[in-house]
């Protein structure tokens, strides 16, 4: 690592740990902000390197949270009771029963999330290009449907979950400490896999799919293996979600194709598909775009956001990232062709 | 000496076209045999039916005796039958060490060995071949950015790395510059006989296949019409008349 890098990796830590306490009145937003980049890192797993564009994984957050919710409360009681009681029937959970509740959950969810992958991605992946995106869109529109009208889990009312037993803000920055943990997790778990074989593979399939099976590389293994560990992830954070925010509801908040579900692609287009700091950068400027305009220029605030959606699309396809590496490639390692033509082969016609 | 790869009667249509009618043909082990006819006389037909890429109609395809006509491509693969494609098909988005690296064998390879970096060794192999082939100095240029011959002669690195048993090639001098095939047919000479791998190649260029193959086939109209040593399909009164289009 050079100085540079090492410099830049520093900040990063430090501002990561600092953030809440410099600035304490948007330890939500933070929060929200690692949230983002958590799913966008996620996305460009396959969206990015693997070239596979998915539109549902947004299933994977609000299956995230509805499993979380679920092992919680089963934990200490009836699931059923809980999720239908009245006003006069309450529910208590001790603080040791609360914090095993979240744990278990959030891991649980994650676990559950990865196999839900592999079954998914089992029926799927033989989908291509946009058949694959609308397919997996298909699969969250149709899971939010379907629980919201499983009485079990609270139907189209959502589940309510236990407060935080401390002070609230203190269980701000506990879910900001949940939440960087898991983004900073992801983020060394990715910078590493990118450089082994497993990521080559498939930035091969992202490349020429057929080509790579022509070679002899078990494609469909890798497909699913690399959904199902960004299912994993999104899974888990989709559970902290849940207790973040004590109350969510199927639509709009767990299964939310249009919020969410879209965010998380336009960070990565923004940001630069397939490289690894596209996603966070892409995410962080999405994140204040969005809080800025919803503060600044409320009422015109989604036509903002439509615009800054399709200006990125129509002129900047390569994101941030993209569009440095076309600009400065010897910043990335990138050797552009020098004139010389020695080697054997020159071209043909 | 034996056969790896063993053609049966394989039949292939297309709706009504018949692109191969009961075609049956030998491989014989470590040799370089060649496939020719003219323009759509279903020689890429016959490779995709081997390679696994579409299902034959009828007949049998064996390699080293084993049955792989209703395999898929990825198997097939595996098996170490490796083809190159007459488009010829690199990862343009990458460099070519890059592209040598992804065409390890994974067949030799447990999936968990696929979360490790590239050894030392991977890293010399890809050097070498890429020198083989004459690559060398233009290891770290992306591969799109490269001629057309010069990614044709990165396909046959790639697939030199793969440690294939048996190589089919799907026209390996086409668009390369004439005075660059004599290197060419020397490299593919080494691979046979230096690294031991069966090549069945696909050529439009007679003077190449002549000097290559030991054993060459001629189709037309999709049917086998002759086989021999390539002294015998140049003096074979059919060879010539269907590439004059006397049928």
């Amino acid at each position: 690592m050079n100085s540079g890098k090492f410099i830049l990796y520093t900040v990063v830590v430090l501002f990561t740990l600092l953030a809440p306490f410099i600035m304490p009145d948007f330890k939500t937003q933070l929060a929200t902000l690692w949230l983002m980049i958590i799913v966008a890192l996620t996305w460009d797993m396959t969206g990015g390197q693997m070239g596979y564009n998915s539109l549902g994984n947004i299933f994977f957050y609000g299956t995230g949270m509805y499993v979380a919710a679920v092992i919680c409360i089963a934990l200490t009681h009836d699931v059923g009771a809980y999720t239908n009681a009245f006003s006069d029937q309450v529910y208590v959970f001790s603080n040791a029963e609360y914090f095993t509740g979240v744990m278990i959950g959030i891991l649980g969810a994650g676990v559950f999330c990865s196999v839900c992958a592999l079954i998914i991605g089992y029926l799927t992946f033989g989908l291509r290009g946009p058949y694959f995106a609308i397919g997996t869109l298909g699969v969250a529109i149709a899971a939010g449907e379907l629980v919201s009208n499983w009485d079990w889990v609270g139907g189209g009312q959502g589940i309510s979950l236990p407060v935080f037993p401390y002070d609230l803000e203190l269980g701000k920055i506990f879910f900001y400490v949940l939440f960087a943990a898991t983004g900073v997790l992801l983020f060394i778990f990715l910078r590493w896999l990118y450089t082994t074989r497993f990521g080559a593979a498939i930035n091969a399939i992202r490349d020429d799919e057929e080509k790579a099976e022509a070679m002899g590389i078990h494609t469909l293994r890798y497909k699913l293996t690399t959904w199902s560990i960004a299912a994993f992830f999104i899974g888990v954070v989709g559970g902290i979600s849940a207790f973040q925010l004590i109350h969510f509801e199927p639509l709009e908040t767990a299964y939310q194709t249009i919020n969410l579900g879209i965010f998380m692609v336009v960070c990565v287009l923004l940001g630069g598909k397939g490289t690894l700091w596209g996603p966070v950068i892409g995410a962080i400027v999405f994140h204040l775009f969005k809080e800025v305009t919803w503060n600044y220029l409320l009422g015109w605030q989604w036509v903002a956001l439509g615009a800054l959606i399709v200006i990125t699309v129509v002129y900047f396809r390569d994101g941030i990232m993209g569009w440095l590496m076309s600009v400065r490639p010897e910043w990335f390692g990138i050797r552009v062709e020098k004139k010389s033509g020695e080697a054997m082969g020159e071209a043909g016609t | 000496m034996s056969s790896i790869i063993e053609i049966r009667n394989v039949s292939k249509n297309y709706g009504g076209v018949v692109a191969n009618k009961a075609i049956s043909l030998d491989v014989e082990q470590g040799t370089i045999t060649g496939l020719i006819g003219p323009n759509g006389s279903g020689k890429t037909t016959l490779f995709n039916s081997i390679v696994g890429y579409h299902p034959i109609d009828s007949g049998s395809i064996c390699f080293e005796d084993r049955e792989i006509s209703h395999i898929q491509v990825q198997d097939i693969a595996r098996l170490g039958l490796i083809r190159t494609f007459q488009q010829t098909r690199i990862y343009k988005a990458m460099n070519c060490v890059e592209n040598m690296l992804i065409s390890l064998p994974h067949r030799k390879m447990r999936f968990l060995e696929a979360f490790s970096r590239n050894s030392a060794t991977d890293f010399e192999n890809a050097d070498r071949l890429l020198e083989f082939v004459g690559l060398y100095e233009k290891r770290f240029l992306m591969a799109g950015s490269l001629s057309f011959g010069q990614q044709k002669l990165l396909e046959f690195a790639m697939a030199l790395m793969n440690e294939p048993k048996t190589l089919l090639l799907d026209e390996p001098t086409a668009g390369i510059n004439p005075t660059l095939i004599n290197g060419l047919i020397d490299r593919l000479l080494r691979a046979n006989r230096e690294f031991g791998i069966t090549l069945f190649v696909i050529e439009h260029n007679m003077r190449v296949i002549m000097n290559l193959a030991q054993k060459i086939y001629c189709l037309a109209h999709g049917e086998l019409l002759a086989q021999g040593t390539p002294g015998d399909i140049q003096n074979d009164q059919r060879v010539i008349d269907a590439y004059l289009g006397a049928h």
